[in-house]
C-alpha cells in the first residue's frame, strides 16, 4: 500500500510522456542520483545524532539536550558551523591530491548504494554482478584515505594512511570470502535475487544456513568502516585523528561523512546478503511496507555497531593484522568449504 | 629501481606538547621504524613554575596552597606531604580528630586519582565508557570535598597544625553511602575491562618493568608495586596514623601494564577500606590547633615522604628558624617514574607506547613544579 515503486513507476511514465528517450536517461540519472544523496545524508543526519545519543546513554549523560527536541538540530548546527570554518591547506601539502581526497572518500563511500535493493523494486541497478560491484567499489576508500594520508604532509596522517591502507587491503580479503558462502547458496551475484530467494518466513535468511560466514563479515566490514575497536587509521590516542589530522570545514566534513555512509552500507550490505533484504521475518506482516522493514533492520545493525564503538578498547595495529590473517581467512575458508560440503550433501 | 637504493630511515616525531594521549604538556621527542618506537625522549618542563623557590618566598601556612597545584589529581596528598613534613620540622602535636580526618581525605583522594587515571588509561587504549563511569564515581568524591572545603580540585584543605575546616553533619552519611555503592562501582569496572580479550592483548606483556629497573630509577608507587616490589610507605614507616588500619598492599608479578592496572584496582578497594575504619573510628574534639601565620619552627631541616597516589612525595625543608624555609625541595614520583619511560617504551608499537605512558600514571605538574 505504501510501496514506493509505483510512484517512481508513474513519475518514469510522465517523463516518458514529456521528453524524448535520451533526455528521460538523463533526467532519470540525475534524478536518482539527487534522490540516493538526499536519503543518504538524512540517513547520515541522523546516524551523528543518534551516535550522540547512544554513546550518551551509555555513558550516562544526556549527549545533546539543546538544539531542538532532544537536540535533534544537533547534527545541522555541526554542519553549519562547519561550512563557515577557514578552510586551512598545510603550506607543503600536494594540493591537488589534497583536495581530491574527500571527494573520492565521498563519492567511493556513495557509488556502494546503486546496487543496494532499499524495498521492493526500489534499487537503481540491478546488477548481474552486484556483489562483485560493492566490493570493488567500497576498497575505493582506501585510495582516498591514503591520498589524505600523503597529501597533508603531515607525520600523524602519513601514519594513519599507511595503517589504513594495511587495514583495509587485509580485512578485504576475508571479507570477500565471507561472501563467497551465500554466492554459492545462491547461485546469483545479483543482490535482487539473492533477497528474492530469502522469503517467506525468517529462517529462509541465508543468517542461518551461513552463520560463521555472517560473523566473518560483520567484523571484517567493521573494521572496512574504520570502527572501533578497529578504528587504527584515525586512533585519537595514538595519531592524534591519523589521516585527517590536517582536514578542517567541510573537506573534513565529507571525511566523516563517508564515514557513517559506510556504516549504512555494510549494515545495507548484511541485510541484504543475510537477513532476508526487504522481507518481513513472518509472511503475515507483509502489510508493512518492504522499505520500512530494509530500513528497520539496518538501523538495528547500526545500533550493533555503535554499540561496538562504544564498548571495546582499540586493538593493536599488528594485532589486527594477525586477526586478519590468522583467524578472520582461515574462519572464511572454513566456511567455504563447509557451505560446499553442504551443497554436496543436501 | 633496485631494492638496494630504496632508503629507509627512522621517522622524528614530536609526539606533544599538544598529543591528546600525553597527559598534560609532556613532549615526547620518539624516532619510529614503521609503527615501532626505536628511540624516546622525554621533554619536560612546560609547566614549570618554581613553587621550590616560591616556596623560600612565603611564610610556611602560605605554602600550603602551592602544594595544591604540585598533584591537582590529588591535592589533598600533596597537602598532607607537606603538612607533615612541617610539623615534624617543628614538633607541632595535632589533635587527634584532624590526623583521622586528613587520612579521610587523602584516601578519597587517593580513590580519586585513581580513578582519574583508570578514566584516562582507558582512553589511551581507545575505550571511551569507563572513563564516564570512573569519572562518575570521582564526582561523589568530589561532592564531599566540595561540602568540606568549598573546593573541587585544589583543596588548601590541611593546614600546619590540623585541618582548615570540619566536615559537615551530612559528609558521613553521603560517605558512608559511597563506601556502600563503590566496591560494587569497581566491579562494574572489572566486568568491563578485566576480562575483555581486546583489553587484556593491549596490556598483558606490555611495557614490562623489571623490578631492578624500577630499583635504578628509584620508580615508587603503584608502578613500583606492580612489579611485584612490596613497599609502601604507609606501611613502611607509617606517617600520621595509618599504623592504626588494617589494609593490604597489593602487588603484581611481571611488572606490566596488566599488573599495574590490577595494583591501582586493588587499592581503589583498600583505600575504600581505610576510609571505612576512619570514619568508625573518627574522635570528636579539636581539629586544628592555632598556628600563627608567622609561625618560626626551629632552625635545621627535615626530610619527609607520604604515600602519595603516584608514588613517594617528598619534602625536604631546611629552616634557618625565620618564618620562612631557607630552601625546599620537593621530591615527586612522577618525575622519576617518567624517567623509566625510554627505558620500557622502546621497541614497541607507537598505540603500546601510549599504553605504557598511561599505565605509569604520569601528571605532568608534579614532574615539572
Amino acid at each position: 500500500m505504501l510501496e514506493l515503486r509505483p510512484i517512481f513507476d508513474a513519475i518514469g511514465e510522465f517523463l516518458n510522456s514529456i521528453l524524448p528517450e535520451f533526455w528521460v536517461t538523463i533526467v532519470s540519472a540525475f534524478g536518482t542520483g539527487a534522490i540516493i544523496l538526499g536519503v543518504a545524508s538524512v540517513f547520515v543526519l541522523f546516524f551523528v545524532w543518534w551516535e550522540r545519543k547512544v554513546s550518551a546513554h551509555m555513558q550516562q549523560r544526556y549527549g545533546p539536550m539543546r538544539t531542538g527536541w532532544h537536540g535533534w538540530l544537533q547534527t545541522i548546527a555541526d554542519g553549519v558551523k562547519l561550512l563557515q570554518k577557514e578552510d586551512l591547506i598545510p603550506r607543503d601539502a600536494d594540493k591537488l591530491v589534497y583536495l581530491f581526497a574527500p571527494v573520492v572518500c565521498f563519492v567511493a563511500a556513495f557509488l556502494a548504494y546503486v546496487t543496494i535493493p532499499f524495498g521492493e523494486g526500489l534499487i537503481v541497478q540491478d546488477l548481474n554482478i552486484g556483489i562483485l560491484y560493492i566490493i570493488a567499489i567500497t576498497t575505493f576508500t582506501v585510495v582516498s584515505l591514503l591520498m589524505a594520508g600523503w597529501a597533508s604532509h603531515n607525520k600523524w596522517s602519513l601514519l594513519g594512511g599507511m595503517r589504513s591502507a594495511a587495514q583495509i587491503i587485509s580485512y578485504e580479503v576475508p571479507l570477500s570470502l565471507s561472501l563467497i558462502g551465500v554466492i554459492m547458496i545462491a547461485e546469483t551475484l545479483s543482490m535482487v535475487s539473492i533477497v528474492v530467494q530469502q522469503e517467506g518466513w525468517f529462517w529462509n535468511w541465508y543468517v542461518f544456513r551461513q552463520p560463521l560466514g555472517f560473523i566473518v563479515y560483520y567484523i571484517a566490514a567493521t573494521a572496512e568502516a574504520n570502527r572501533t575497536p578497529f578504528d587504527i587509521p584515525e586512533a585519537e590516542q595514538e595519531l592524534v585523528a591519523g589521516y585527517n589530522v590536517e582536514y578542517s570545514g567541510m573537506k573534513w566534513a565529507m571525511f566523516f561523512f563517508a564515514e557513517y555512509i559506510n556504516m549504512l552500507t555494510i549494515s545495507a550490505i548484511a541485510v541484504t546478503l543475510f537477513f532476508g533484504g526487504w522481507h518481513a521475518p513472518a509472511p503475515f506482516l507483509d502489510f508493512i511496507p518492504s522499505w520500512i522493514w530494509f530500513v528497520g533492520k539496518c538501523l538495528l545493525s547500526v545500533f550493533v555497531l555503535m554499540w561496538f564503538r562504544w564498548t571495546y578498547p582499540r586493538v593493536r595495529v599488528d594485532q589486527l593484522m594477525a586477526f586478519a590473517w590468522k583467524f578472520m581467512l582461515p574462519l572464511a575458508f572454513v566456511n567455504i568449504i563447509l557451505t560446499g560440503f553442504g551443497i554436496y550433501l543436501f | 629501481m633496485s631494492v638496494k637504493q630504496l632508503r629507509t630511515e627512522e621517522m622524528l616525531i614530536n609526539m606533544g606538547p599538544q598529543h591528546p594521549s600525553t597527559h598534560g604538556v609532556c613532549k615526547l621527542v620518539i624516532k619510529m621504524d614503521g609503527e615501532e618506537v626505536k628511540y624516546i625522549q622525554p621533554h619536560v618542563g612546560f609547566l614549570h613554575r618554581s613553587i621550590e623557590k616560591i616556596a623560600e618566598n612565603r611564610n610556611y601556612p602560605q605554602f600550603v596552597p602551592y602544594t595544591d597545584r604540585i598533584d591537582y589529581c590529588a591535592s589533598m596528598n600533596a597537602n598532607h606531604a607537606y603538612v607533615v613534613a612541617a610539623e615534624k620540622l617543628g614538633d607541632v602535636e595535632i589533635p587527634e580528630r584532624a590526623e583521622y580526618l586528613r587520612v579521610i581525605m587523602a584516601e578519597l583522594n587517593r580513590i580519586a586519582s585513581h580513578l582519574v587515571w583508570l578514566a584516562t588509561f582507558t582512553i589511551d587504549l581507545g575505550a571511551v565508557t569507563p572513563f564516564l563511569y570512573a569519572f562518575r564515581e570521582r564526582e561523589d568524591i568530589l561532592d564531599l570535598f566540595e561540602m568540606t572545603c568549598g573546593q573541587r580540585l585544589t583543596y588548601n584543605y590541611m593546614t600546619i597544625g590540623g585541618v582548615g575546616w570540619d566536615i559537615p553533619k551530612e559528609f558521613e552519611p553521603k560517605l558512608r553511602q559511597f563506601l556502600k555503592i563503590f566496591p560494587s562501582r569497581i566491579d562494574d569496572y572489572e566486568d568491563l575491562l578485566t576480562n575483555n580479550p581486546i583489553f587484556l592483548h593491549r596490556t598483558k606483556g606490555v611495557g614490562v618493568l623489571p623490578k631492578e629497573t624500577a630499583y635504578e630509577y628509584s620508580v615508587s608507587g603503584p608502578s613500583l608495586r606492580g612489579s611485584g616490589v612490596k613497599w609502601d610507605i604507609r606501611k613502611a614507616e607509617p606517617y600520621s596514623i595509618y599504623d592504626k588500619f588494617d589494609f593490604d598492599i597489593p602487588i603484581g608479578t611481571e611488572g606490566d601494564a596488566w599488573d599495574r592496572y590490577k595494583v591501582r584496582l586493588q587499592e581503589l578497594r583498600e583505600s575504600a577500606k581505610i576510609v571505612e575504619q576512619a570514619i568508625d573510628g573518627l574522635p570528636g574534639g579539636d581539629f586544628k590547633k592555632k598556628v600563627p601565620l608567622t609561625w618560626k619552627p626551629p632552625e635545621g631541616e627535615v626530610f619527609c615522604r607520604i604515600e602519595a597516589p603516584r608514588g613517594e612525595m617528598a619534602y625536604h625543608i631546611i629552616s634557618d628558624g625565620t618564618p620562612k624555609p631557607y630552601r625546599m625541595k620537593i621530591r615527586t614520583a612522577s618525575f622519576c617514574n617518567l624517567q623509566v619511560l625510554p627505558i620500557i617504551g622502546v621497541n614497541h608499537m607507537i598505540a603500546d607506547l601510549v599504553a605504557i605512558f598511561g599505565s605509569l600514571d604520569i601528571i605532568l605538574p608534579e614532574v615539572d613544579r
